[in-house]
């Protein structure tokens, strides 16, 4: 068996995704190959092969992958990925994007976002935004799979010396074009890999008031996130939200303020190490999963932990 | 230009599905079943393109029960003009679908494909995406606005850590993400109007389509419970658990 795991990355480094994507490989057993596509990618093909695990690193250096198009990366993928039995990716908005179309190009039933592996043809994945766990088997030659993250504990960056090789494949399709991108910039760490998030909700009332969550944040070193109510209600930009419907998170630490715990809400975050709410709700269904709750107003609250922490 | 929206019939999104003791499945006796809501928005989308001229027609189509008409019937009541059942009572999986679909864009030719970018029971997110691959065109995925323009549409799509404008060339599968619009809710008038609208049934079989599924569902379980754990009386004994009980900080 031999297994091809998709790198996310920005040319230069490989992103924490990947890592725990072949974590997720390790676990199916065999040979791992990393594909690296973009354009001047080489480092971050050199930073692959010091990859824990990794066996051989393929590149695909090509001016048609420098911004991920999905119709120009699942060309390349679907025709690399014909010679592996497993072809991973993390689901990232990119692998999700790509990995279906290069699975249906290969005639292959995709399993998305698996959160377990039970064997090298049945896993365990997700299903009604995580209120339930469907055990699921795969018959296709090539599996197909996109990977939680945050179910499987990455591997180290360092400590291996994969061989690199550079591949041909793939192209420019032709009927995309990248024209722009506004990312979000922030000196916190990036939500789905910090090792404390702080998040607010509903509760905090107005944009202006989440700069007392940032306070906090900052002080501990933390991500902010907010709830898909406060994404709504405007105010937090919506790459912030955590839920089923954002971005699913499991830090050591989770602190939600002033969200009251719906269902969709709870998707992204339950598998958090510890929980904390502060809610001055106390039947507010988030007490229901916080191993510290707070029954206190927010505004005086929040202010006093950053003091404390 | 003439537009086909996929659409499915999901359980209700205000429902908490259980799964059944045998853990076979999730138990679906007597539940609310609803148009899945990123399809509800796929259906608004094309309904104001066809309000700004630029759509002709809209095709409904879905791939599922007999009963799966209702959501058809709401998509008409939305502003759809007419609509596709592929009747089958097999629980159809993502590639499965793109095949039907396929069959049907072959059959209907449409200029732009919509669909919602997941449904919310299977979460799989790929129906889309393998449409476009099968029918060998281009792909704008989690769309949080959309502009038809001389051959060409402007997606703007939701990523990781901010927005991404692609430009893609038609024909095109466009599926939505939860901020592209507000879908209207269909007035008593439309909902009447839409039972006398075209609704065809065809088959996989018809089609020629084999929907198999490829991948069988051995188990399904309840996720594992969190305990509620302790109220702290403050912030003071918050932070103290926080640094010497849970070590986190």
């Amino acid at each position: 068996m031999s297994i091809l795991v998709y790198a996310e990355h920005d040319n230069t480094q490989i992103k924490g995704a990947t890592l725990n994507t072949i974590a997720a490989a390790k676990a199916i057993g065999g040979d791992i190959h990393v594909l690296v596509a973009g354009q001047n990618c080489g480092a971050a093909a050199e930073a692959a092969s010091r990859i824990d695990g990794v066996a051989k690193v393929l590149v695909a250096d090509n001016a048609a992958f420098a911004h991920q198009l999905a119709e120009n990366v699942a060309s390349l993928v679907a025709e690399i990925g014909k010679g592996y039995s497993h072809i991973l990716a993390p689901a990232t908005s990119n692998g999700k994007n790509f990995a279906p179309r290069a699975a249906a190009l290969l005639d292959s039933q995709m399993i998305s976002e698996i959160s377990g592996v039970v064997s090298a043809d049945t896993f365990k994945r997700p299903i009604y935004a995580g209120n339930a766990i469907a055990t699921v088997q795969s018959s296709d030659a090539i599996k197909v799979l996109t990977v939680r993250g945050t179910a499987f504990d990455p591997v180290k960056a360092e400590g291996g010396s994969a061989a690199v090789e550079a591949v041909a494949g793939g192209k420019d399709v032709g009927v995309s074009k990248f024209v722009g991108e506004e990312l979000a910039k922030s000196d916190r760490p990036e939500l789905t890999a910090a090792r404390i998030v702080v998040s607010g909700g509903r509760g905090m009332g107005s944009s202006d008031n989440f700069k007392i969550i940032e306070a906090l944040a900052d002080k501990l070193g933390a991500a902010v996130g907010a709830s898909r109510a406060a994404v709504d209600a405007g105010y937090a930009p919506n790459d912030m939200q955590v839920g089923q419907t954002g971005k699913i998170v499991a830090p050591e630490l989770y602190v939600a303020v002033g969200i009251s715990g719906a269902i969709q809400h709870l998707a992204g975050m339950k598998d958090s190490k510890v929980i904390v709410a502060i809610n001055k709700d106390e039947e507010a269904p988030i007490f229901q999963v916080a191993d510290y709750g707070l029954v206190a107003d927010l505004f005086t609250a929040v202010p006093e932990l950053t003091k404390l922490v | 230009m003439k537009v086909l929206v996929a659409v499915k019939r999901v359980v209700d999104y205000n429902v908490k599905v259980r799964v059944k003791p045998d853990h076979s499945d999730v138990d679906l006796n007597n539940i609310k079943m609803a148009l899945n809501p990123f399809c509800e928005i796929a259906i608004e989308e094309a309904v104001r393109l066809k309000e700004k001229g630029i759509a002709k027609e809209i095709v409904a189509v879905s791939v599922g029960p007999k009963e799966a008409q209702e959501q058809i019937r709401t998509a008409l009541a939305l502003g759809a003009d007419r609509g596709i059942l592929v009747e089958t009572a097999e629980k159809v999986q993502p590639l499965g679908i793109a095949k039907v679909l396929k069959a049907l864009v072959d059959q209907e030719k449409p200029d732009l494909i919509i669909l919602g970018k997941q449904s919310i029971d299977g979460d799989n997110n790929q129906t889309g995406q393998m449409l476009a691959a099968l029918a060998g065109v281009s792909q704008g995925t989690y769309a949080s606005k959309v502009d038809v323009a001389g051959g060409k549409v402007t997606v703007v799509r939701e990523i990781d850590g901010g927005l991404q404008t692609v430009e893609i060339t038609l024909p095109a599968v466009v599926t939505t993400d939860l901020r592209l619009n507000e879908p209207r809710y269909a007035s008593l008038p439309n909902i009447m109007k839409a039972k006398k609208k075209p609704l065809d049934v065809t088959t996989p079989d018809a089609l020629g389509i084999d929907v198999k599924p490829r991948v069988a569902t051995l188990k399904v379980e309840p996720p594992s419970e969190r305990k509620a754990g302790i109220k702290v009386a403050d912030v003071a004994e918050l932070a103290a658990k926080l640094k010497n009980e849970a070590k986190v900080i």
